[in-house]
């Protein structure tokens, strides 16, 4: 099953449900991989304290052209809508940090003159944390796409077991990237007039994609109660409430699992996948 | 013009709430909500829209199922995965290949390849931009469409109208109210700004955050101050953080403690400085100040950068 913790808002508590969850689930038997998907900020590791085991540059394939082939015809600059690759009268220049890697320049080069090199846009790690599989995507600093370094961990997600996600926030495509061939989207949501707002868009983008989702409510205080509000009408479930409490922001801030030192925590982290699991299985 | 950006690496530290309470405190201003995707600025603006213009990010392809003879091509050659074997039939196959706009980069290679000349391409619409009037001057915001692409070509389009607006009217100052991470849309915000004022927490996961936001401003050459909001829920990790930003040379530009006053300013549609003079305001007017001072030490230079050489 293939768990993605997502929000619009960010700092709503997607990564503190992700890795309790998995720290949860683990202690529960139940073969557990995290993947973290917010390779703009990934954050699970602060968490989760994996022992890494590898590590590998996550690449796209940027053109390289042969001057002496090239007859400087301009059928690439032609092709590619990025502009990563330009014509100019006597010489062709490439912008390697526009290029998308689609590969069309290749395809439509009458002369074969391009050939494709790797280009480093980020790092993909891999280890263990105790039983729990670890897989995280780190976007290089300076570097715009974040979505090929997001297909990159999802093509180490386990066929088997519970793969746990951690989506950047927001509604963009970076997110859309995550949630695509989830089982189930929790919304992360806090009760505050941001919270709400940013609610409703996540869940208008959850909806383009047809998975299954549920919101999970943190910092839970007096009044606010207009994402409840929300929620019935719409009829989303909400598959958890954590309360505010300082005591957990605490332990966050410390990078220590709450379910570990928190009461009752490890108990919201299991009625939340029971509740959940209801939900795929109907 | 002077141009501030407010970005954090981590969402949720406080950019929204700091950006209205600079909206409130700043004079001869325009703002901008360049978070276009989760867009909260205006819910405390309460802004009366002047002027709505669409916003068209990328085109896509589609398979024509009558045309699609089902090789196959178009799913081989697709670098993002946005062809699957699942669509409608037609009087030649049962089944027919069709493209996930979502996941669709627009790149053409699929309408390249294939031999029936099944794929047909257009730009629609990914979102809308407003011009808006509020009580704290003009606001240029935007909506990017749930899974809209290429949020960073709005997040350039809001700035650009915002400079416009400023210059129309002759303002000296434009708020930028960023979007959380380093990607596309923080690139799209930074490009040529006079400062960076980053808003931390002292968290682990914040100043990790903030340490890949100063990677990127650096990386940009763009000069940075960091607050640190809720600056009393972990003093170690707090004065860790102000260590840390001393030695790589960044200003420290001020404190704000965890305070309840956010929540409930955003109940009344207001910025923490409207709703009162608590500990939370008193130090966002001193952030205010700080920063400030610094955008207009900074000497200006002919190319429209700023080298500030003051602190």
């Amino acid at each position: 099953m293939r768990i993605v913790f997502a929000s619009g808002k960010g700092g709503t508590g997607k990564t503190i449900l992700a890795t309790n969850l998995a720290s949860v689930l683990a202690d529960q038997d139940y073969a557990v991989a995290y993947l973290d998907c917010d390779v703009e900020a990934p954050n699970g590791h602060i968490f989760l304290k994996p022992f890494i085991t590898s590590r590998e540059a996550v690449t796209i394939p940027v053109p390289e052209v042969d001057e002496v082939r090239c007859t400087r015809c301009g059928r690439c600059g032609d092709f590619c809508p990025s502009h990563a690759i330009v014509c100019l009268g006597n010489a062709v220049l490439t912008f390697p940090e526009l290029c998308h890697g689609c590969g069309g320049c290749t395809l439509v080069c009458p002369e074969k003159a391009i050939r494709e090199i790797p280009r480093a846009i980020g790092e993909l790690t891999r280890g263990a944390a105790g039983p729990i599989q670890f897989v995280e995507g780190r976007l290089q600093i300076g570097q715009p796409m974040s979505p090929p370094i997001i297909r990159a961990v999802k093509r180490h997600m386990p066929r088997a077991g519970i793969a746990i996600l951690d989506a950047p926030p927001g509604t963009a495509c970076p997110m859309m990237e995550t949630v695509r061939g989830a089982d189930f989207v929790v919304l992360v949501a806090e009760p505050t007039v941001f919270g709400l707002h940013d609610l409703t868009l996540a869940v208008d983008a959850i909806r383009k994609v047809g998975v299954p989702y549920g919101v999970a409510l943190n910092r839970v205080g007096p009044g606010g109660d207009g994402v409840e509000r929300y929620c019935a009408q719409a009829n989303i479930p909400i598959l958890l409430r954590i309360p505010e409490d300082r005591r957990i922001a605490e332990i966050y801030s410390r990078g220590d699992l709450a379910a570990r030192t928190f009461p009752g925590f490890e108990r919201w982290m299991s009625d939340l996948f029971g509740g959940l699991r209801a939900v795929v299985r109907s | 013009m002077k141009e501030l950006v407010v970005l954090s690496g981590k969402g949720g530290t406080g950019k929204t709430s700091l950006v209205a309470a600079f909206a409130a405190l700043a004079e001869r201003k325009v703002l901008a909500d360049c978070d276009v995707d989760a867009a909260d600025l205006h819910l405390i603006l309460t802004p009366r829209t002047l002027q709505v213009q669409e916003f068209q990010g990328r085109r896509r392809a589609r398979i024509v199922p009558d045309r699609c003879a089902g090789c196959g091509a178009c799913a081989e050659f697709c670098r993002f995965g946005a062809i699957a074997f699942d669509g409608p039939g037609n009087e030649a196959i049962g089944r027919t290949y069709r493209v996930d706009p979502l996941a669709c980069d627009g790149c053409g290679v699929c309408g390249h390849v294939c031999p029936s000349q099944a794929v047909e391409f257009s730009i629609g619409r990914d979102g809308e931009w407003y011009i808006s009037e509020t009580r704290h001057g003009p606001l240029v915001h935007a909506r990017l469409d749930a899974g809209g692409e290429n949020s960073g070509k709005l997040v350039t389009l809001v700035r650009q109208r915002a400079r416009a607006v400023a210059e129309e009217r002759d303002l000296d100052l434009l708020v930028v109210d960023g979007s959380p991470g380093i990607g596309c849309p923080v690139i799209a915000s930074v490009a040529g700004t006079d400062l960076v004022l980053g808003v931390a927490e002292p968290t682990l996961s914040g100043q990790h955050d903030l340490e890949r936001l100063a990677g990127l401003t650096a990386h940009f050459r763009i000069p940075m101050a960091v607050c640190l909001n809720r600056a009393d829920l972990n003093p170690e990790i707090a004065s860790a953080t102000e260590r840390w930003c001393q030695a790589r040379g960044i200003r420290l530009v001020g404190r704000i403690p965890y305070d309840p006053v956010f929540n409930q300013a955003q109940e009344q549609r207001k910025s923490v400085v409207e709703v009162g003079g608590g500990p939370a305001a008193r130090a966002l007017r001193d952030v205010w100040q700080a920063t400030h001072a610094m955008l207009t030490a900074g000497r200006r230079f002919g190319n429209g950068r700023t080298v500030c050489d003051s602190w």
